[in-house]
């Protein structure tokens, strides 16, 4: 039986300094982050992400084996493959699971903004990979036991492979956004992260490459319409390859592993990111239309 | 205290509710009564601001839930009708993650959850898991959620549906007790309930309301003393055509 005593909006809330939105943004990140924790997603991934980054870096890796104080290739280099697994398992509920339960009515009709939410699950997600990248450490006193790293390029190294990651689950949220089947999330996510991944990477750019061709001689010389086709098909192709290599993730990890802090880089990181979870508020606002 | 005006839905080319208009004052509890697919629920779902109407507005306490949205929810206490919960957290982390959405924190936090759990009669399982919990309490654990912030507007959609006889007797109790200090709106296909619960209802039909008035004035409309002679006078059946 409610009384007269009950509380209305408290004052101290309302003057206080966090804005109300933060207030929210930061309960729907504790709410993701302790249903992360209370099941066994959370530990699942983390322990399979480490086996994996481990497993790899001992053995196809050679870490050991080749003397090399750096973890640019041993351990960094096979991250992007891992994430475009895990990250969607990760990410796949986030919206998903709202959808099939009905939470997500609740959630609409709470005085939350979409943003706010989608910010405070973003946030949650990227937070597990923080916990599961900081796990990693052992490999770090290793390379400064063997030998002398460069402690920065290492770091470089985790920045780019956290946003890395912080990008594919923004993917997925934005595909979790679209579908409320977990298992279709997860493998359209799947799918576009491998996509992401393999389009920038050296031999398949390369094989890409090789379509880019230029044309022969005797085109390039030649004078008429045909040769001029030509030109301009051999132009287009090798643009759309560009644009293609360009989209991967390939390109813009590389360079933070080789410890280069580009603004190019950061640009597209922050690009994906901000897209993708824009684009999840945009079908999250449609659903409801 | 909830004004409807002229509210429209509609989804691709049919319409869902077509230019309603209604309104609930302090102290009433508005039974809200149509077959299924009448557009009880989406009319509902507008009011409290997850689907945006068509056209028309709704306003709650004065407050515009088109333009302010933020700020009309706050004024409401909604209970969907599936009762949708967060099945992996306990029923006090649930209520506490809604008191806390709802921008309660410390002590009023603490006393509005126990006060929600007290009414709800939610002390036997507050610890438990809510994947555990019979559909009942799953029921009264959302209903508690509605009434954390104490709000002047209750829209509950179909409260009652899938409890025993027992836990509908409380609902409906419940529901008159809060409906002497709030304005309550709420759906059911349960024509004893009216009687049983409400002070006014109003039933709709593909959108559109068809009967107004208090109980004893619907039970003097329908000629038989019946209310559910009433109702099937009223609204069509899915089996007939469209007109």
């Amino acid at each position: 039986m409610p009384d007269k005593t009950a509380p209305q909006l408290p004052i101290h809330y309302l003057q206080s300094t966090i804005p109300q939105s933060a207030m929210s943004t930061l309960t729907i990140y504790k709410r993701e982050l302790g249903s992360y924790f209370s099941q066994p997603t959370a530990y699942a991934i983390i322990v399979i992400f480490l086996l994996l980054s481990m497993g790899l870096a001992f053995t196809f890796g050679s870490f050991i084996k080749a003397g090399d104080a750096s973890l640019e290739w041993p351990f960094f280099f096979w991250h992007p493959w891992i994430f475009m697994l895990l990250a969607p398992a990760v990410g796949m509920k986030l919206w998903s699971d709202e959808q099939r339960n009905g939470t997500i009515e609740l959630l609409g009709t709470f005085p939350v903004t979409t943003r706010s939410a989608i910010i405070g699950k973003f946030l949650a997600a990227a937070t597990i990979w923080l916990v599961a990248l900081a796990c990693t450490f052992p490999i770090v006193l290793t390379v400064n036991y063997l030998g002398d790293p460069d402690n920065g390029v290492i770091l470089s190294g985790y920045i780019g492979s956290f946003l890395v990651c912080c990008s594919f689950i923004a993917i997925t949220m934005l595909v979790s956004a679209c579908t409320r089947d977990q298992v279709v999330c997860l493998i359209v996510s799947v799918f576009v992260c491998f996509l992401a991944v393999v389009i920038g990477y050296d031999p398949v750019a390369r094989a890409l490459d090789s379509f880019a061709t230029p044309p022969a001689a005797d085109v390039i010389a030649a004078t008429g319409l045909w040769a001029q086709l030509v030109r301009w098909w051999h132009q287009g192709v090798a643009q759309m390859v560009e644009v293609a290599t360009s989209f991967g993730v390939w390109n813009h990890f590389a360079s933070l592993n080789r410890g280069l802090f580009r603004l190019q880089d950061l640009v597209w990181f922050g690009s994906t990111i901000l897209i993708s979870l824009l684009g999840t508020s945009a079908i999250l606002s449609a659903k409801r239309s | 205290m909830i004004e409807v005006d002229s509210l429209t839905k509609q989804f691709g080319t049919k319409t869902a509710v077509d230019h309603l208009s209604f309104s609930v004052n302090k102290g009433e509890v508005l039974g809200f009564l149509g077959p299924n697919g009448a557009g009880k629920s989406t009319t509902m779902r507008m009011i409290t601001g997850f689907f945006p109407p068509t056209s028309g507005d709704a306003k709650v306490c004065g407050i515009s839930i088109v333009d302010h949205p933020a700020e009309a929810k706050t004024k409401i206490g909604y209970l969907p009708e599936s009762a949708p919960l967060y099945r992996d957290m306990t029923v006090l982390g649930f209520l506490r993650f809604c008191a806390a959405i709802r921008g309660l924190s410390g002590n009023a936090k603490k006393s509005a959850v126990e006060r929600a759990i007290d009414t709800c009669s939610l002390g036997s399982v507050a610890a438990q898991s809510i994947d555990t919990l019979s559909k009942g309490y799953r029921h009264r654990t959302c209903l508690a959620q509605a009434l954390l912030h104490d709000p002047e507007v209750l829209i509950l959609d179909e409260p009652t549906d899938g409890l025993d006889p027992n836990q509908k007797h409380e609902v409906r109790q419940l529901i008159k007790r809060l409906g002497q200090t709030k304005a309550i709106l709420f759906s059911t296909h349960i024509l004893e309930e009216v009687e049983a619960a409400c002070t006014r209802a109003v039933i709709v039909d593909r959108g559109i309301i068809v009967a107004d008035g208090t109980p004893a004035e619907l039970l003097a409309q329908s000629g038989t003393g019946s209310l559910t002679d009433l109702f099937r006078a009223v609204t069509s059946r899915d089996t007939e055509p469209a007109a």
